[in-house]
């Protein structure tokens, strides 16, 4: 087992009855290092985050996250991960401030209301913490899910569409905060078919198609007209490219 | 310490149930007026007649009762279906005891409180003498309710995502919960025709155990339907 991996995965498969979701996928990702997941729809994307987030079991495979076996380890992996998605997973009737204690609770970590409203403050909803999240905008639910990301602190962050719906302040708010969870030492992947904001975000691109990984990159020298190229070739047509 | 945690964590997921409740008022407001509409429809139909009426009164009373769990019973995780909340909850580590307790908690709550103004507004329309049996009455109500949450909890959790689940809740929850169908309306009806508790405890014992092995299990079985 290598300590710098934060995900190392094997053979992943996951099949709903007769269809095969996903189907033999290898993934690693190193400490602070972010991965993006890209693909279309039906990609299998969002069923590879849900297996390494715990959220659901393979058929087949397995591996570690943070050092933590996939499947026998699902308590502590989980304890140590964060997820954002594009359902943001908040209590509409509930407050800022009571949805962040809720989930805060439920994963098991004591935060006071001081840590609350730094965590609110900090992406500027401090003046609507007592507001109904009802009433926010999408921008604004998806700031108050980077505030819950703030206060469980996760070593290793899955992104689900996190770019669907969101202006430009979000945006940049949100890439700050995969930022400081990278200078932290964290990692992150990232599930998308946004092609430019996957290359401000992550360091490698895996390409699916079809439930399995038909290209790996590392963005090095590769320009985003490079990756929106093999983006084509390898992840949106099924022209006969030999799978990886 | 683990049992606090427990009853933390618990805690938590019925005082956020309570709280969206208390905003939204979706829950309660449809059980209440759907118990009176169950009981008044019951009242014209069944005519002026009391011997008649107070024949079939504790089946009505439990009829209205059941129902009306029910209702409150498929509205339970309409909070966790809406932005996906169930997907966060799956993700939440520790036991997976502590969300069916709360959850259980509250619907025995909303329950209890629907079953409050049921009572005396059957007590009202069909004209009968309950205040001398109602200590009685409580405990089972009280013990009928706990049976009938307890398995309805789980089913609810288990078709929280079905499409028919508003069929599917009734069908799977009634032939599961006829021995504390037939046990609170036995006991019921004991007490209403004034021979006692002494009298109903055979039905009561039935409701205690059944109450108990519903409270074993179902915790138990929370964990497959969550994580499956």
């Amino acid at each position: 087992m290598d300590k710098q991996l934060a995900v190392e995965v094997e053979g992943l498969t996951k099949i709903f009855g007769s269809t095969l979701a996903l189907d033999a996928v290898d993934l690693s990702a190193t400490r602070g290092e972010v991965v993006a997941l890209l693909g279309p729809n039906g990609a299998g994307k969002t069923t590879l985050l849900k297996l390494l987030s715990t959220a659901m079991k393979p058929t087949a495979g397995g591996g570690r996250i943070l050092g933590e076996d996939l499947v026998k380890g699902r308590d502590p992996i989980r304890r140590r991960i964060g997820m954002i998605s594009h359902n943001h997973h908040l209590y509409e009737e509930l407050t800022a401030e009571e949805n962040l204690r809720f989930a805060a609770t439920m994963r098991g970590i004591r935060r006071d209301r001081n840590q609350i409203h730094k965590a609110l403050a900090e992406v500027g909803l401090e003046m609507q913490a007592a507001s109904k999240v009802r009433t926010y905008s999408t921008g604004m639910k998806r700031r108050l899910v980077i505030g819950k990301m703030l206060l469980f602190d996760p070593e290793l962050l899955f992104l689900d569409e996190p770019h669907n719906t969101l202006d430009q302040a979000a945006i940049a708010l949100l890439n700050g905060y995969v930022a400081s969870v990278r200078a932290r030492g964290g990692s992150a992947i990232v599930a998308t078919h946004n092609l430019s904001r996957a290359y401000d975000m992550a360091d490698r691109f895996v390409l699916m198609r079809e439930g399995a990984v038909t290209r790996r990159a590392d963005k090095g020298h590769l320009t985003v007209d490079q990756l929106r190229e093999l983006y084509t070739r390898f992840a949106e047509n099924d022209n006969g490219e030999p799978r990886e | 310490m683990v049992g606090a945690e427990v009853v933390r964590r618990a805690w938590a997921m019925t005082w956020k149930d309570v709280r969206v409740e208390l905003r939204a008022r979706e829950r309660m407001n449809a059980m209440l007026f759907f118990a009176a509409l169950v009981l008044f429809i019951f009242n014209f139909a069944l005519g002026p007649d009391l011997s008649k009426l107070r024949e079939v009164a504790p089946g009505l009373l439990w009829l209205a009762f059941l129902f009306t769990g029910m209702l409150g019973l498929g509205r339970s995780f309409q909070a966790e279906r809406e932005n996906e909340c169930f997907e966060e909850l799956l993700l939440t580590p520790g036991d997976r005891e502590s969300l069916y307790f709360g959850k259980l908690a509250g619907n025995i709550l909303f329950m209890v409180m629907a079953e409050a103004l049921i009572l005396p507004l059957f007590a009202i329309l069909y004209n009968l003498e309950i205040w001398r049996a109602l200590p009685g009455l409580l405990l089972v109500a009280f013990l009928g309710t706990v049976g009938f949450s307890t398995i309805g909890t789980l089913l609810a959790a288990m078709t929280a995502h079905l499409r028919a689940r508003e069929v599917m809740l009734p069908l799977l929850l009634f032939p599961l919960t006829v021995p504390v169908i037939l046990g609170s309306v036995k006991a019921t009806e004991a007490l209403l025709n004034g021979t006692g508790l002494a009298e109903a405890s055979h039905w009561l014992k039935l409701l205690v155990g059944f109450d108990v092995v519903f409270l074993v299990v179902c915790p138990l079985a929370f964990e497959f339907v969550l994580e499956e």
